[in-house]
């Protein structure tokens, strides 16, 4: 079984210590796959489900990329639990939503999970902090080279690996980087940057993808094409794209200190200000000034406060996770309240040392 | 502004799409885009785009006609598709590959796997490019009128589809009637 208090007391396997992870916040691949002769979860019966459930645990739990995972079924987990797996990037919020007969396993330090019986049978997903998609794709197909020893896959010579949605089938493979890119916004360059990838065929998002796209300068790119191209180039091109973007953010970065310092101290200065001060502190506006904490730290302008603390809070601000830690259900309002007094003892306790 | 698919909501969810080359934006609101399937984990399904669910027209697919048929492993109707955007087994995709094809191609702008391939599957995979070169070739003997070859190369395709049919390597399916649809 999965102890989410367990989970809590590490940082997730996106935000794990990292030094050179100012721009990319984390690397994701992740790799949908079906058995043959099942009908999709989506379609099929809740028995067949169950079914599914019970026999892909097995082989899921001998695999040795898991090593020992933890795991558990949908069923058994409170709204409350799910909502943390999806805060830390576990689960997806379709697959919070199910119930019997669908699962999530995962190993301990959250590098790599999979959900059984989302859309697909099989949702593997290899995570680390930084960029690292090559590391992730390789990771993701060592796991699903295991698994494929124990489970004949629904393939198509022709068409690759069959998805419940054809947006998926081909390589099944999705790759996403997480990019902080305060300085292109302040620069207002990014909307000229999200349609350059748009052209590209990359997909943009929020990091949560609730709330505005531009919630604290967080942006997910991936890939939207997964057939007809390998999935080493999937993961390399988009790595090569992510780079071009973080010269673009140290580029914007290195102008804004040039024309506009003043500006950006003073954001960083009132990001400070309201964070150590404020009572009331929404998710979307925690987020955005801790992104402005960010900047700050990258460019020298905080020394006080490290990344490590203000990415950890990203996470600890977010509703599931701010209702785990205080061991309660909590309503928005009080949500609001109870973040803005973690976010301020916290940032206080690290200026003061 | 509203959310493009009830028109009632506020769209609080706005996602940058690519539809065949250009770019467009979807809005719409969190109910909404939980229950299409666009969750966070992912981008946005561009299916459900192309089949309109984004409100601004879409692809057409199939025909009144085709939209009645239905999978025969599944069961599932073509219409059920056009509805959700997924299929209900992975034999849907033999079953509709015609009505499939065109969306695949604006979707991917490729239409063949070139990735990783499952050991188990790597003979199949084997045989069913030899399939395709030995179609082309008994299309050539023909034109040439070279029938004598044409019965040699109908014979290693007639043993190339028999051991494709083995039953420890029945996984073809897929590629094995579009093979059937040339003959
Ligand atoms: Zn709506
Ligand atoms: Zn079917």
């Amino acid at each position: 079984m999965i102890k989410i208090d367990e989970l809590l007391k590490q940082s997730g396997g996106w935000l794990a210590p990292g030094d050179d992870n100012a721009v990319v916040i984390s690397s994701r691949v992740r790799l949908a796959r079906n058995l043959k002769d099942c009908a999709f979860p989506g379609w099929a019966g809740e028995e067949e489900c169950e079914r599914i459930w019970s026999d892909l645990l097995p082989v899921l739990r001998s695999c040795k990329s898991l090593s020992k995972p933890l795991y558990s079924g949908l069923v058994d987990m409170s709204v409350l639990d799910k909502q943390v797996l999806f805060e830390r990037h576990l689960i997806s919020r379709e697959h919070a939503n199910k119930k019997k007969g669908s699962g999530i396993v995962l190993r301990r330090d959250e590098n790599m999970s999979v959900m059984v019986n989302e859309e697909d049978h099989l949702r593997m997903q290899a995570m680390r902090p930084g960029l690292e998609l090559t590391t992730c794709w390789d990771k993701v197909n060592e796991l699903d080279s295991e698994i494929e020893q124990q489970v004949r896959y629904a393939f198509s010579p022709k068409i690759g690996y069959l998805t419940a949605c054809p947006s998926n089938v081909g390589t099944g493979m999705r790759a996403s980087a997480m990019l902080n890119v305060p300085g292109l916004v302040l620069m207002n360059e990014i909307n000229a940057v999200v349609k350059g990838m748009a052209k590209i065929g990359l997909a943009i998002r929020g990091l949560w993808g609730e709330g505005s796209e531009a919630a604290g300068n967080m942006f997910q790119v991936s890939n939207q094409m997964t057939l007809g191209e390998k999935e080493e180039d999937i993961a390399e091109n988009l790595e090569q794209i992510v780079l071009e973007i973080v010269e673009h953010e140290k580029n914007a970065r290195a102008r804004l200190t040039e024309t506009q310092e003043n500006l950006i101290r003073d954001h960083v200065g009132r990001a400070v200000g309201i964070l150590s001060e404020a009572y009331i502190l929404s998710s979307k506006e925690a987020l955005d000034l801790l992104s402005d904490l960010r900047l700050g730290i990258d460019m020298g302008i905080l020394t006080s406060v490290n990344r490590r603390t203000v990415d950890y809070l990203i996470l600890l601000t977010q509703p599931g996770h701010l209702q785990k830690i205080e061991g309660r259900k909590l309503k928005t309002k009080e949500r609001d309240s109870v973040r803005a007094r973690l976010v301020r003892e916290r940032i206080r306790t690290a200026i003061k040392k | 502004m509203l959310c493009e698919l009830c028109k009632k909501k506020e769209a609080t969810i706005h996602l940058t799409q690519v539809l065949d080359g250009s770019v467009k934006k979807v809005h719409m609101c969190e109910e909404c885009s939980e229950k299409s399937g666009f969750d966070a984990q992912g981008p946005t399904s561009i299916t459900d785009i192309l089949l309109g669910m984004g409100g601004e027209g879409g692809l057409t697919i199939g025909t009144q006609k085709s939209l009645g048929r239905s999978c025969p492993k599944c069961q599932m109707k073509l219409s059920s598709f056009k509805k959700s955007g997924r299929f209900g087994c992975p034999d849907c995709y033999d079953a509709f590959k015609d009505e499939l094809a065109p969306l695949l191609k604006v979707m991917h702008r490729k239409d063949v796997h070139i990735g990783k391939i499952p050991s188990r599957e790597s003979a199949m995979v084997q045989r069913s490019a030899e399939l395709s070169s030995l179609e082309k070739e008994l299309n050539d003997a023909v034109k040439t009128e070279n029938y004598e070859e044409a019965a040699r190369i109908r014979d290693r395709i007639k043993e190339c589809k028999l051991a494709m049919k083995e039953p420890e390597d029945s996984g073809g399916d897929y590629n094995e009637s579009t093979s059937n649809d040339k003959d």
